[in-house]
C-alpha cells in the first residue's frame, strides 16, 4: 500500500523532476537559456493560477514580500549592530514557507531549523513578536530568550526553530505520534536543509514515521549548501526525495520558486497525512540569496550562480504570473509592497521601544515544576 | 506493607501511572513483547496493549527525540533505555532539547518526560556496558537526575517522576533490581523529587551515599558501630536538584564526611558536594571530606579486576576510618 502511494506520488512529481536542473553548470549561463528557463517555470505556474481565489494569491504574495521585506530589515538593523547572535536569513526561499504552510490548517503543526524566521511569520506570528525576539526584548515570541534560531508561538502551535542541524526531526515526528495517539486529524509539517539529511536524526525519524505511519510531512529545503559546503561535495545520493524509498515513503521533488507547485504538493501530502496517517518526503529545490549567515560573504558560490537564481525569485515569477494573468496590477502590487514595508518599519519601532527582559527573567522557566524547599521538612 | 524487588516496585510505578493518566506511553527497545530486557516492564503490553506500551526499533536518538516532540504537544512519555549506556547515542535530543525547550522558548513548551533504565556498574560486560554517567545529566539546568536505592524510594520517586512536568533522568542501579524491601500499599505512595532521605542515624562520621553504594555504605555502618563509630548515612535520593541542605546539616553534627559513589571520581558528583561543603561548613570539620569512588579507569572485564573498581565496604570503612583519624 504504502509503496503504491510511493509510486503515485512519484509521478505527480514527475513534471518538475523532468524540468531543467538549474544547479547543473553553474558558471556558464547564456542569457537565452536563462529567459527560456525562467519563461518555462511562468507558465508552469501560471497554469496552476485555475481555480483558487483572488484573495487567496493575494495573500500569498502578501506573506511572500513581507517575509522578503522583513529579512532585508533584519540584516540592515544586524549589520548596524542592533542585533547580534547568528542570524540565518530566507531571502530566496520565501515560497516554500508560504506555500507549504498555505496548505495547513490553523492547529497543524509546525516545527523548522534555525533559519526559521519565514516560517515563523508564514504561520501568523507578528513581525512586532518575531523582530523584538531577535533583539533580544522581553516582548519577543519568546521572551528574549530564544533569539533568532529559536523562535516558539504554542499558540499557534509553532514548535519553534532549532539549533542543531536535524535535531528537530524526530521531534516533529513526535508531534505527529502524539496527534496519532490523540486521535486528532492534526498533521505536522516538519522543515530542514538538506545537510541534515546527512544526520542520523533524519534517517531514524523517517524509518519510525512510515513504520508506524505517522502523520508528518517531512519538507526538505534543498537550497543547495550546507554552509558553504556544496550538495556536490557532502552527498553521494544526490537526489533527495529518492531517499524516501529507503522507507517505502511517498515523496515528491518540487520546484521551490514556484509558490504554487509547493502548495500544490503540500496540499498532496497533507490529504496523506490527514485521512490515513502517511507521511511524505517532499524535497523542495530553493536557493537562499544571501550567505549561510550574516557573517558569511559566500565566496564558494560564483556571482553567475547566483544571479541565475535570481532570474527565477519566487517573487518576481509570481508577481509576473498575476499581473500577465490580470489578478494583479502593478499598482495594486506596489501597495501591498508599501504596507508591508510599514508593517516591517513598525516591528522595529516597537522591537526598539520594547524594554530587555528584568534581570529576574534570567531564573525563571528552567522547570515547570521548581523543587520547593519546603518539600524537605517532610 | 508487601516486601518486593526493586524490579517489582518499578513494575507497579508504571503500571499504577498508565492506568491513572491515559496521556502516559512507554516505549524503548524490547519493553513490550519481550517483556523488558530486564523484566521492569513485564505484563505491560498485556494490560495497557499496543497503543500504551511500544517497542521501539534501535534507535536511541530517533525514540527520545520522538518522545520529547510528543511531550510537546501533550504527552507523558515514559522512555526507557535497556541501559543508560545507550542514552549516550540520544544525549542531543536529552541535552539539546528536553533540557532547554521551556528556557528558550520563553516558558511556553516544557517538557514532561521520563528517560529511565539501568545505569552504573553491571556484572562482566566490561567497558561500554558498566559505567555511571548521571554526572553528565546532573550538569544541565532543566534537568532532574533521580537515583532511587530501595524499592519503595524506587516506586515513590518514579510515580513523582511521571507526575513531574520536567524532563527526568531516572537511573536504576543494574546490579539491584532483585534487592528486596518493604514498600507501601497504596496507590498514591509517592516520595517527592529533591529530598534527600537519611538512612542511618549517627553522630560521628556522615557517610553520603546514592544508588549501588547506599547498602555498601549501611554494611559499613555497621560494622564501623562494632568498632565504636556511630555512621549518619544520607541518601541524595535526586542528585540535581541535589538537597544539599540535608547533607550539610549531617556535617555540622558529625563533624566529618566520607562521599561515596561509583563513578569516576573526576567531575563527578562527589566533587560537586564536596565543593559545597568547602562553601558551607569547612569550619566544621574535623577532617578533609574523603572521597570513596569508581576507580579512574574504563571498566575491565575480568572479574578481579572488576572487583577492584567498584568500591566495597572495606574501602568505605577504611574511609571513615581515615576521617576519624583511628588508624
Amino acid at each position: 500500500m504504502s509503496k503504491q502511494t510511493a509510486e503515485q506520488a512519484t509521478a505527480a512529481g514527475a513534471e518538475e523532476q523532468s524540468s531543467p536542473d538549474v544547479a547543473t553548470q553553474p558558471d556558464k549561463v547564456d542569457l537565452a537559456t536563462l529567459q527560456r528557463d525562467r519563461d518555462a517555470a511562468k507558465e508552469r505556474q501560471k497554469s496552476r493560477l485555475g481555480g483558487l481565489e483572488t484573495e487567496t494569491l493575494i495573500e500569498l504574495y502578501r506573506q511572500m514580500i513581507l517575509i522578503r521585506r522583513f529579512e532585508e530589515k533584519a540584516a540592515e538593523v544586524y549589520s548596524a549592530g542592533k542585533i547580534g547572535g547568528f542570524c540565518h536569513l530566507y531571502i530566496g526561499q520565501e515560497a516554500v514557507a508560504v506555500g507549504t504552510l498555505s496548505a495547513l490548517r490553523k492547529d497543524d503543526y509546525v516545527i523548522t531549523s534555525y533559519r526559521e524566521h519565514g516560517h515563523a511569520l508564514a504561520k501568523g506570528m507578528t513581525p512586532e513578536s518575531v523582530m523584538a525576539e531577535l533583539y533580544g526584548k522581553a516582548t519577543g515570541c519568546s521572551k528574549g530568550k530564544g533569539g533568532s534560531m529559536h523562535m516558539f508561538d504554542k499558540s499557534l502551535n509553532f514548535l519553534g526553530g532549532h539549533g542543531i542541524v536535524g535535531g528537530q526531526i524526530p521531534l516533529g515526528t513526535g508531534a505527529a505520534f502524539a496527534s496519532k495517539y490523540q486521535g486528532t486529524d492534526q498533521v505536522t509539517l516538519c522543515f530542514f536543509g538538506e545537510a541534515a539529511v546527512n544526520q542520523g536524526a533524519f534517517h531514524e525519524s523517517l524509518n519510525m514515521a512510515q513504520l508506524w505511519k505517522l502523520p508528518c510531512i517531512y519538507i526538505c529545503e534543498n537550497n543547495q549548501y550546507g554552509m558553504g559546503t556544496s550538495l556536490e561535495r557532502a552527498m553521494s545520493l544526490r537526489d533527495i526525495s529518492k531517499k524516501a524509498s529507503a522507507y517505502e515513503m511517498a515523496s515528491e521533488f518540487v520546484d521551490g520558486m514556484d509558490v504554487l507547485a509547493v502548495r500544490e504538493a503540500t496540499a498532496r501530502a497533507v490529504e496523506r497525512a490527514r485521512k490515513d496517517y502517511l507521511p511524505t518526503l517532499l524535497e523542495i529545490r530553493t536557493y537562499r540569496f544571501m550567505g549561510h549567515s550574516m557573517s558569511d560573504p559566500g565566496n564558494y558560490r560564483t556571482r553567475a550562480e547566483i544571479e541565475k537564481y535570481q532570474e527565477r525569485d519566487p517573487i518576481k515569477l509570481f508577481s509576473a504570473s498575476l499581473r500577465e494573468e490580470k489578478i494583479a496590477d502593478e499598482k495594486l502590487l506596489k501597495e501591498i509592497d508599501a504596507e508591508v514595508r510599514k508593517q516591517v518599519e513598525e516591528s522595529v519601532r516597537f522591537a526598539e521601544e520594547s524594554p530587555y527582559p528584568a534581570p529576574e527573567e534570567l531564573y525563571t522557566d528552567i522547570y515547570a515544576n521548581p523543587i520547593d524547599p519546603s518539600a524537605r521538612k517532610l | 506493607m508487601a516486601t518486593i524487588t526493586i524490579r517489582e516496585a518499578l513494575n507497579q510505578a508504571i503500571r499504577e501511572e498508565l492506568a491513572r493518566d491515559e496521556r502516559v506511553f512507554l516505549m524503548g527497545e524490547e519493553v513490550a513483547a519481550y517483556n523488558g530486557a530486564y523484566k521492569v516492564t513485564k505484563g505491560l503490553l498485556d494490560e495497557f496493549g499496543p497503543k500504551r506500551v511500544i517497542d521501539t526499533p534501535i534507535t536511541e536518538l530517533g525514540f527520545a527525540g520522538l518522545g520529547v516532540g510528543a511531550a510537546m504537544v501533550g504527552l507523558r512519555p515514559i522512555v526507557e533505555f535497556i541501559t543508560f549506556n545507550f542514552s549516550i547515542l540520544a544525549t542531543d535530543q536529552i541535552v539539546n532539547s528536553a533540557a532547554k525547550m521551556l528556557y528558550m522558548s520563553g516558558g511556553q513548551y516544557n517538557i514532561p518526560i521520563v528517560f529511565r533504565g539501568p545505569g552504573g556498574s553491571a556484572y562482566q560486560v566490561s567497558s561500554q556496558h558498566s559505567q555511571a554517567i548521571e554526572s553528565w545529566f546532573a550538569y544541565f539546568p532543566g534537568l532532574k537526575v533521580v537515583m532511587p536505592s530501595t524499592p519503595a524510594d524506587a516506586k515513590g520517586l518514579l510515580k513523582s517522576a511521571i507526575r513531574d512536568d520536567d524532563p527526568v533522568i531516572f537511573i536504576e542501579q543494574e546490579r539491584m533490581y532483585g534487592n528486596k524491601g518493604e514498600v507501601p500499599d497504596d496507590p498514591d505512595f509517592t516520595i517527592p523529587l529533591g529530598v534527600a532521605d537519611i538512612k542511618r542515624e549517627g553522630t560521628d562520621v556522615t557517610i553520603v551515599a546514592r544508588s549501588l553504594m547506599v547498602p555498601i555504605a549501611l554494611k559499613a555502618a555497621d560494622k564501623l558501630q562494632e568498632q565504636g563509630v556511630s555512621c549518619e548515612v544520607i541518601d541524595p535520593r535526586t542528585i540535581r536538584p541535589l538537597d544539599i541542605d540535608t547533607i550539610i546539616e549531617s556535617v555540622k553534627k558529625t563533624n566529618r564526611v566520607v562521599l561515596a559513589e561509583e563513578s569516576h571520581p573526576v567531575c563527578g558528583i562527589n566533587a560537586e558536594i564536596s565543593a559545597a561543603i568547602m562553601e558551607r561548613a569547612m569550619d566544621f570539620l574535623d577532617a578533609p571530606v574523603k572521597r570513596v569512588s569508581g576507580i579512574d579507569v574504563p571498566m575491565p572485564y575480568a572479574k578481579n579486576l572488576e572487583d577492584l573498581v567498584v568500591p566495597d565496604v572495606d574501602r568505605v570503612i577504611a574511609a571513615v576510618r581515615e576521617v576519624a583519624y583511628l588508624d
